[in-house]
């Protein structure tokens, strides 16, 4: 198959359309900004609509609505455009709704900057909007994974009736890398009667958040969680890199584990022995692979593009058996695999 | 580059100069050739809120194996246009690198002793074959002739396909100016 070359924004449009994703609402934001301009002008051409909202609360609750009406939706924005929306997302999860969300992330907190960041770690995984939800949250960190968990992202969301996010930082969506665009195997997936699509010749349904007695809300959260128990038991994704005769281990996600790669690669040179675990999924959260990798490899370094925030995760998997340690730089700077390499030669000479 | 031909084939190039003298299309050119060769390849960009007069720079990096890090720390190569560009990244450069450097804007002295050092004049060469714009493509000339990293009928060919029928009137004039850089390296050598 022909390869493109593609930023990482353009290429997840595009894999969104190859997914049958007809509907786009959002608000532009720098760097994300060729993602709609891309779907701008293709999803016309497959008889989409494109439309830019008036603010990015408008665009999620557009998404809203067009997830209720059955259809596969994307909205797309950077930090500061997400926490706008999340109001919106967490009514999308309480209305046990599908939907792909982006995030391409750029420093915080406010503003903040424009270059990239991972500092929507917690908001991603943890919550983000109110209420006893959770996002499945795919962490790519090659153009070419962005299109294929792009792809596939849309079936999650329509199989656990969830929204998925596709959690990039701005390197990601502003790289150019050679893709493909393979199509997705058809994946059987539960048959929607539960859209609004009009209710003549049939009983109406019925999409809302609001449950004033507790009695229903808690047995609506217990069937979320129950789904969410699936998504933790078959969902979980996560590479592991020359792991196998590792005597420190880095753990990175993104852009991040690409750097770290390439330290890892000098650190074999200079005859130190470093590995990587690289969690895929964010939500659901590798904590099994990295309680197997600590019962051999004492060590862990933990890299992001933020102050530490999935070093929380990797110390739960850990479980106190292995020290984890943390580097990372915020605000917008990326870390060196110079700077890696520094931190894991510190890491090992400690006793 | 000599150490660049071992195998497995792994070359990185920092380009960098003033928005709009087109930085960013010779890197994109050099990444979309290596693509249609067969190789892995990245191209990053620094990205500002302006679009023309601001600093740009991007760093293309071709493997013959899976590319790691996209962003480079000490590059292999420099293509630099101008005393800003020069100023921000001379020191970047990996020992034994080459930097190609444009004689026309440049007026600072390069500083490195373990480097090589091209100095191109490719406003002047460029506006000798009837395109000052195409300064640009007389550096990327140089450094493909300097590191033969591609091939030049690759580049000609992959430049066909990049500019697309919409810009295909640039297409002579930017191939007149790459065999320009091409032939100003071969001259020094």
């Amino acid at each position: 198959m022909e390869k493109r070359f593609m930023t990482g924004n353009e290429a997840i449009a595009e894999a969104a359309v190859q997914a049958g994703c007809r509907y786009f609402f959002g608000y532009p934001i720098t760097p994300q900004s060729e993602l709609p301009e891309y779907l701008a002008r293709r999803l016309p051409e497959v008889g989409g609509c494109f439309l830019q909202a008036e603010s990015e609360i408008a665009a999620i609750y557009m998404v809203f609505g067009a997830a209720g009406a059955g259809a596969r939706v994307l909205t797309s924005s950077s930090s500061p455009g997400i926490s706008l929306k999340q109001e919106g997302i967490s009514y999308i999860a309480g209305a046990w709704l599908p939907c792909v969300i982006v995030n391409i992330m750029r420093g915080g907190p406010g503003l903040g900057g424009i270059q990239p960041s991972q500092s929507d770690y917690f908001q991603a995984t943890k919550g983000g909007g109110h209420g006893d939800y959770r996002l499945v949250v795919l962490a790519p960190s090659t153009v070419q994974e962005a299109v294929n968990l792009t792809m596939e992202a849309f079936d999650l969301a329509d199989k656990y009736r969830t929204p998925v996010m596709i959690l990039g930082d701005g390197y990601l969506g502003q790289m150019m890398e050679p893709v493909e665009f393979k199509k997705r195997k058809q994946q059987s997936l539960p048959p929607k009667d539960w859209t609004l699509t009009g209710a003549k010749g049939r009983p109406r349904r019925i999409i809302k958040t609001l449950y004033l007695q507790p009695e229903i809300l808690e047995q609506r959260n217990l069937t979320l969680n129950r789904r969410y128990q699936e998504i933790i038991k078959d969902e979980i994704r996560a590479e592991t890199y020359l792991t196998e005769d590792a005597e420190v281990i880095i753990a990175a996600f993104g852009t991040v584990a690409r750097i770290a790669k390439s330290a890892i690669r000098i650190l074999r040179e200079k005859g130190i022995k470093a590995g990587l675990v690289r969690p895929i999924t964010l939500f659901p959260f590798p904590y099994q692979t990295f309680a197997q990798i600590s019962d051999k490899i004492k060590k862990i370094l933990v890299v992001e593009m933020n102050l530490g925030q999935m070093v929380e995760d990797v110390k739960l998997g850990v479980c106190g058996k292995a020290e984890v340690f943390f580097y990372g730089r915020t605000g917008g700077m990326v870390p060196s695999y110079d700077e890696i390499v520094v931190e894991v030669e510190k890491i090992v000479k400690e006793p | 580059m000599k150490e660049s031909i071992k195998k497995p084939f792994y070359t990185d190039v920092l380009m960098a100069g003033f928005g709009g003298q087109g930085l960013m299309f010779i890197g994109k050119l050099l990444a979309f050739t290596a693509m249609k060769e067969k190789k892995n390849v990245t191209w990053i960009p620094s990205y500002g809120p302006e679009m023309r007069g601001g600093k740009a720079n991007c760093t293309v990096v071709i493997s013959d194996e899976e590319i790691a890090s996209p962003v480079i720390t000490s590059p292999h190569a420099l293509i630099m246009m101008n005393n800003p560009s020069l100023e921000a990244f001379e020191s970047m450069l990996k020992s034994g690198g080459v930097l190609i450097w444009n004689a026309s804007l440049i007026t600072k002295q390069i500083k490195r002793k373990n480097i090589t050092a091209i100095p191109v004049r490719a406003n002047e060469l460029a506006a000798q074959v009837g395109g000052e714009k195409a300064a640009n493509m007389v550096m990327l000339g140089a450094y493909i002739a300097y590191t033969g990293v591609l091939a030049k009928e690759a580049v000609v060919k992959a430049l066909k396909e990049f500019l697309g029928a919409k810009k295909s009137h640039f297409f002579s004039v930017n191939v007149r100016a790459f065999e320009k850089g091409m032939e100003c390296v071969a001259n020094i050598r």
